[in-house]
């Protein structure tokens, strides 16, 4: 067990090391010169080469990746070249909305799937499965974008239920708050409920099929008893670790659907900092992402082979 | 005596093994219907986008200031925008626009993905250990983020929108052609051709290479759906294709501003570009259960 723990970890400082280097790698040749950007355009062209001996900019990019990093690890990812404010502060404010947005996205997405997955499973070929087969498949193909359009279309403009679009933090006033937030946890929700939904159609009828599952219906137990109690608690093993592995699509949909809702989190600022070239927003957000995805991977990773006991931990993941 | 043996032979070329297992596989997939369905959908789609302005009945660019927001009638089946262009004419004119990012895209994917997941699978080692780090490290990042990042570093546009999305779409090739050579190497076939003095790049194309086409297929299929949304998704930030050329998720994004009194601005390149995703994986999923029924 220790030494599978050891070699996760090991591998994850490795797969963190290439994740900083890619960032540092993408934001350095972006076009344009941080300095002048800082600056503005009309900036001399002496006081922009100062700024850049300040900035280290001169210094060869080995150095210049070295310095950024232990200021990294250090918890120092530089300022906005916009207002000058620290990354570390606006992550800070950013981080708790698209928290928000991803915990009652997953709500929304378990609320559909249990459900449609249990009902698809125990009643298999009939009308109710294929309703829930067609709406995985459609719940993967629409993109996010067109779902917020249509739903701000019907559950906004037409029904006038929830609002269009803003954001009101929930300690402010927990009701509006959460009804901003509704419409764009759909949005990104829908697509893990029904990746969701397929996975726990199958991972259930294997299940029922086995014949501990027989055994369950001899002894006389009902169908409810014998899908909430004995098969549901070993089909969730696989839906779980799916669910962890999506935190990488969930991120990438809150970037478009804090676009469409003008919800003020990680994703609109990551949009916004690239269109306005502001690079250390850029770098700070991006890494935060990608390191969110590595660290649930990892506990993913511990998680499942805890759960399911069968998994070998010596054979590390290849 | 000549017509039994014309007869035999005849039944014998009906019976060959290669054309009884393609006429098993067409069967499976004619079976599919939706797969079908989804397929025909597909061939009008890229009918439609070849002959485009055959198809069109207005110019896409054509502004008629008359005609402003006019919703869908017989003249303009999909209404007009916010400048008159007629949306039909648009709609069909973006479907170059998503069908060709999807396919380069992918081909991007494959270019780099196959001869990288060839190399790192069968010579294992050092190399297969980096290439299968900076593969994870990519997979790290969720891949819209990616896309965009790229996008910005090389320049929005419609070619650098495709180059994006090759590289973001690349790891995942990578991985399964490793996998699929990693799952062949060791078997006798391949033993005995490398242990017939044959050289390592003979061994992989001709022997190895082809084993990994079925799951690529399928793999490739998939990918063009997704392709297709992360193109629409660039433009719909400002990343991909650039105006006045009509791209599905440019004409969403500026039909968002006028949900309220022209609805069909957004949704009519929505509906277009959902049914092509879903027909896109429905044929995939076809495919699949043609190419392997065991996979179903």
């Amino acid at each position: 067990m220790v030494s599978f723990i050891l070699r996760r970890l090991g591998l994850m400082v490795v797969i963190l090391f290439i994740v900083s280097v890619i960032i540092f790698s993408l934001v350095n040749v972006l076009p344009g010169d941080p300095a002048l950007l800082k600056l503005g355009q009309e900036a001399s062209p002496e006081a922009v080469e100062k700024l850049r001996i300040e900035m280290g900019l001169n210094d060869p990019l080995y150095v210049q990746y070295f310095n950024w990093i232990s200021n990294v690890i250090q918890g120092d990812l530089g300022r906005s070249y916009i207002d000058n404010t620290a990354v570390t502060e606006i992550l800070k404010q950013k981080i708790p909305v698209t928290l928000q947005l991803t915990v009652i996205s997953f709500f929304v997405a378990i609320l559909i799937a249990l459900p449609a997955g249990i009902i698809s499973a125990s009643r298999k070929g009939t009308l109710w499965d294929y309703s829930s087969t067609l709406f995985a498949l459609s719940g993967v193909s629409i993109p996010p974008f067109f779902l917020g359009i249509l739903l701000i279309f019907i559950f906004s403009i037409g029904l006038g239920w929830f609002p269009p679009s803003g954001y009101t933090p929930f300690w402010q006033d927990p009701m509006r708050s959460l009804m901003l937030m509704i419409l764009p946890a759909i949005t990104v929700g829908i697509r893990l409920s029904a990746e969701l939904t397929r996975m726990l159609r199958s991972s259930l009828l294997e299940v029922l099929q086995s014949e501990y599952i027989r055994t369950g219906y001899a002894k006389g137990l009902r169908e409810k008893g014998v899908i909430f109690k004995h098969a549901l608690r070993n089909a969730m093993i696989p839906v779980i670790t799916v669910s962890g592995l999506q935190v990488g699509s969930f991120l990438g949909g809150a970037v478009i659907t804090e676009t469409i809702f003008a919800v003020p989190g990680l994703g609109q600022l990551v949009v916004n900092s690239i269109l306005t070239r502001d690079f250390p927003v850029v770098q700070g957000a991006v890494m935060f992402m990608a390191f969110a995805v590595v660290f649930i991977n990892f506990t993913v990773d511990m998680l499942y082979s805890v759960l399911d006991p069968r998994i070998k931990l010596s054979g590390g993941a290849k | 005596m000549a017509q039994l043996q014309e007869a035999t032979i005849k039944e014998v070329k009906v019976q060959s093994p290669r054309a009884t297992m393609y006429m098993g596989m067409l069967k499976r997939f004619l079976q599919n219907k939706l797969a079908v369905v989804a397929g025909f959908f597909i061939v009008l789609l890229i009918g439609s986008a070849l002959f485009a302005p055959a198809v069109a009945p207005y110019d896409p660019g054509a502004q008629d200031y008359t005609k402003i927001m006019n919703s869908p009638s017989a003249e303009h089946w999909m209404g007009t925008d916010e400048i008159g262009r007629d949306i039909f004419s648009r709609v069909i004119f973006g479907a170059r626009v998503s069908l060709q990012a999807g396919l380069i895209s992918v081909a991007i994917a494959l270019g780099v993905g196959i001869p990288v997941g060839l190399i790192a699978g069968y010579y294992r080692g050092f190399l297969d250990e980096i290439i299968m780090r900076i593969t994870d490290a990519l997979l790290s990042f969720p891949s819209l983020v990616l896309a965009l990042a790229l996008a910005a570093v090389l320049g929005a546009g419609l070619e650098n929108a495709m180059i994006a999305i090759g590289i973001v779409l690349t790891p995942n090739f990578i991985r399964l052609v490793r996998a699929e050579v990693l799952a062949h190497r060791e078997r006798e076939y391949v033993e005995a051709a490398k242990a017939s003095g044959l050289r390592d790049w003979r061994v992989i194309l001709v022997h190895i290479f082809p084993n990994t086409l079925a799951p690529m297929m399928v793999q490739a299929t998939l990918a063009i759906a997704s392709a297709i949304i992360s193109e629409a998704s660039l433009s719909y930030l400002g990343l991909g294709t650039q105006p006045p050329t009509p791209s599905w998720g440019a004409m969403l994004s500026a039909g968002q501003g006028y949900l309220a009194d022209a609805p069909w601005i957004a949704i009519a390149p929505g509906i277009f570009i959902f049914l092509t995703v879903i027909s896109i994986n429905l044929f995939g999923d076809g495919v699949r259960d043609m190419l392997d029924p065991k996979l179903k």
